[in-house]
């Protein structure tokens, strides 16, 4: 019985692909829905609507461009979800967007919330190009339809442990100690946990690890505890709003370590922040998501984010690369099928971007070519320091007061 | 272990938070000591509050100090109709009844919240946000030290309305004999409801001290109602004076204890101290019923 069944089965199934295939090759869809998912509302929304402004932005760029080139120039089409700044929020809008049969997800931007989306779009085989979400262990659970394009947080926290030894022993090693303020979710805590693993290699000794939840709206504690410990450098690892408030915070209270040395730090290389705080900005160091400052078209991007009254955030040009990656994946696999599109994403070299990562090549679903750079604000702008291909300014460190 | 440098700034951060901390428990020993319930729908109406003096800030630009003129009364107006139209009908006049109805109307209004305005953390920018104060070691913020003054008047004109007007000879006499006072010629309903409106005005008159400094989202409320239930109990419930102090020294404990134990374990003072006084002194420490 049993096998008889299996077979007739099979059958049907060849049947049933043999009868829909030529219909698909013959009547393209007009439109490919793609769902954009981003945290718009609660605590991170302000990330959230500069993420959802880049995927939307490449969205436009594509469909000007004549859309989708193998699909007969198929255009297209945002499913807009809103993941409320938490994970469960993530959930419930994958589930909507697979009912509403997108062929894939941009997003989520948070680690934590990334880390419930890629699993509950796996169920459905649905492709999700994760845009920001830096926790490695987004990549590490052999989920097939996860793709991240920047560099994860251990790729960053090593980097900017390596790089911040070559500043301080250039500088003739002013620095020692070191001191980490983190937000309390999976994307703070992990790096923390990373840099206090790194540092000490280096003989750098971590003082002390502070978290705190997101929303803060007080920081003068931990500024004060920062004055008691008197570290030579702080690195916060938080978000926008929380990094701009410890920050200003530590203005106020008149605590100066020899320097902000901020890992993927929300704030500190934000045009937003540097506009609105010049004075608490300068000097600041930060290893995190930039754009190739020597590709022409980076700057002609900020432009266009800067004509509509936008600040040109990591968050814009994150995913507005990652929407690329996806169409360019969706172009080889001449398909809307989810399948051929994990596939295609695959095997992507997508080289045609403003970040500076080079050919992409996906190992386990993480962008090999993927590194952050360090940024350091002066004169109220945002330079690349390191490496040396892409600078534009000479890091000064320790920072001058 | 501690400088004084460090400790005394976190002290003096502690009864400026504490100070508004007392305002709002004191809207809801106000409440017990009449009405006898405990008032669930509090953190509610501040979150309700603190909404008013957000919008009131960007959609017409009112400084949230400029709004208590509007935030006061419109508080007292809601908490009078409140008590007036929903929970003295819907209760029977009985207090398990008001302590179900009040819960039920903070349910309501958070998810009123939740849809009119998202689970969005909204802040607002003031040219004094940032701006300090220097007290001997210690930079206070500016917000913080007038939500501190701000505070202590409007407890002690409270407190002036509670001792020497009509009124607040009513709300006495209501509180401790409500019979009584009913063969008086005291209209009782009446009373409760201008108690449940003065106690909303604490919180109207702490939204607009806390939000220069603070943040605005439907669930705002929760956070404060806690640490006020724990200062009500800590002072002795209906007591003026109790929860006065008690709301000083939740601040300052919940200050230093983030201080020395972290951010995120900064609270658990204010528990330790809550079961340690329904342990020990279930009157509460300045309380005097038992």
């Amino acid at each position: 019985m049993h096998s008889t069944r299996r077979h007739f089965m099979g059958q049907s199934a060849a049947a049933a692909s043999a009868l829909a295939f030529p219909l698909v090759g013959g009547a393209q869809p007009a439109t490919i829905k793609i769902g954009v998912l981003h945290p718009v509302t609660g605590a991170l929304a302000y990330s959230g609507q500069q993420c959802r402004l880049g995927a939307l932005m490449a969205l436009e760029d594509i469909n000007k461009a004549g859309g989708i080139k193998s699909l007969g120039g198929a255009k297209l089409e945002a499913l807009l979800g809103d993941a409320q700044s938490n994970p469960q929020a993530g959930t419930a809008e994958i589930e909507k967007m697979n009912e509403a049969g997108v062929s894939a997800v941009v997003g989520a931007f948070a680690s934590a919330i990334c880390l419930a989306t890629t699993q509950a779009a796996a169920k459905y085989n649905l492709p999700h190009v994760v845009d920001v979400g830096v926790a490695d262990q987004i990549v590490e659970r052999g989920l097939k339809n996860t793709f991240r394009f920047g560099p994860g947080y251990k790729k960053c926290a090593e980097v900017a442990v390596a790089n911040l030894h070559v500043l301080n022993t250039a500088a003739g090693k002013p620095a020692r100690t070191v001191m980490i303020v983190h937000e309390e979710s999976l994307f703070g805590t992990g790096t923390a946990n990373l840099l206090s693993r790194e540092l000490p290699g280096y003989g750098y000794d971590v003082k002390e690890v502070i978290k705190h939840a997101n929303p803060t709206r007080d920081f003068n504690n931990i500024a004060l505890r920062i004055k008691q410990v008197n570290p030579d450098i702080l690195i916060p690892a938080n978000y926008y709003n929380e990094y701009a408030l410890l920050v200003r915070t530590l203005q106020q209270q008149k605590v100066t370590p020899k320097a902000i040395f901020s890992v993927l730090g929300g704030a500190a290389s934000s045009y937003k922040f540097v506009k609105e705080f010049p004075d608490a900005a300068n000097g600041i160091i930060d290893c995190n998501h930039w754009f190739n400052p020597k590709d022409k078209r980076s700057a002609e991007l900020r432009k266009r984010v800067e004509a509509q009254g936008q600040f040109f955030s990591y968050e814009v040009f994150m995913s507005y690369t990652a929407m690329k990656l996806l169409a360019d994946a969706i172009d080889r696999a001449k398909s809307t099928d989810r399948a051929a599109i994990i596939e295609a994403l695959g095997k992507s070299t997508f080289s045609d971007h403003i970040m500076p990562y080079g050919p992409t090549q996906f190992v386990n679903g993480q962008n090999m070519g993927a590194q952050p750079l360090m940024t350091q604000v002066s004169k109220g702008d945002i330079k690349v320091i390191i490496p040396r291909d892409y600078r534009e300014a000479e890091p000064v460190f320790p920072m001058k007061a | 272990m501690l400088d004084f440098d460090i400790l005394f700034p976190s002290v003096l951060n502690g009864i400026t938070t504490g100070a508004v901390y007392a305002l709002i428990a004191l809207g809801l020993t106000l409440i017990y000591g009449v009405l006898h319930i405990i008032n669930f729908a509090h953190g509610a109406a501040l979150m309700v509050a603190l909404y008013g003096v957000f919008f009131l800030k960007e959609k017409l630009g009112i400084d949230p100090y400029w709004a208590l003129p509007i935030m006061v009364p419109a508080m007292f107006v809601l908490g009078y109709a409140l008590q007036r139209v929903v929970i003295n009908r819907a209760s029977h006049g009985k207090d398990e009844n008001i302590l179900l109805v009040t819960l039920g109307i903070s349910i309501v209004l958070e998810n009123l919240a939740l849809i009119l305005f998202h689970s969005d953390t909204r802040t607002i920018e003031t040219a004094y946000t940032l701006q300090t104060v220097a007290i001997g070691p210690a930079m206070i913020a500016l917000p913080k030290l007038v939500a501190f003054a701000g505070a202590l008047v409007t407890s002690g004109l409270l407190l002036l309305v509670v001792q020497k007007t009509d009124l607040g000879r009513a709300i006495r006499a209501v509180s401790k004999e409500k019979q009584g006072a009913r063969l008086m010629g005291i209209d009782v309903d009446h009373v409760y409801a201008m108690c449940y409106g003065l106690g909303l005005v604490c919180l109207g008159a702490a939204a607009c001290f806390l939000l220069p400094a603070y943040y605005v989202n439907p669930q705002v409320g929760s956070g404060f109602v806690l640490v006020a239930f724990t200062i009500v109990v800590l002072g002795g419930m209906g007591s003026f004076s109790g929860a006065l102090l008690g709301g000083l020294l939740i601040g300052v404990v919940e200050s230093v204890g983030g201080l020395l134990l972290g951010e995120s374990l900064g609270q658990i003072g204010i528990f330790v101290i809550f079961i340690a006084v329904l342990l020990l002194r279930p009157q509460g420490i300045f309380g005097a019923r038992a």
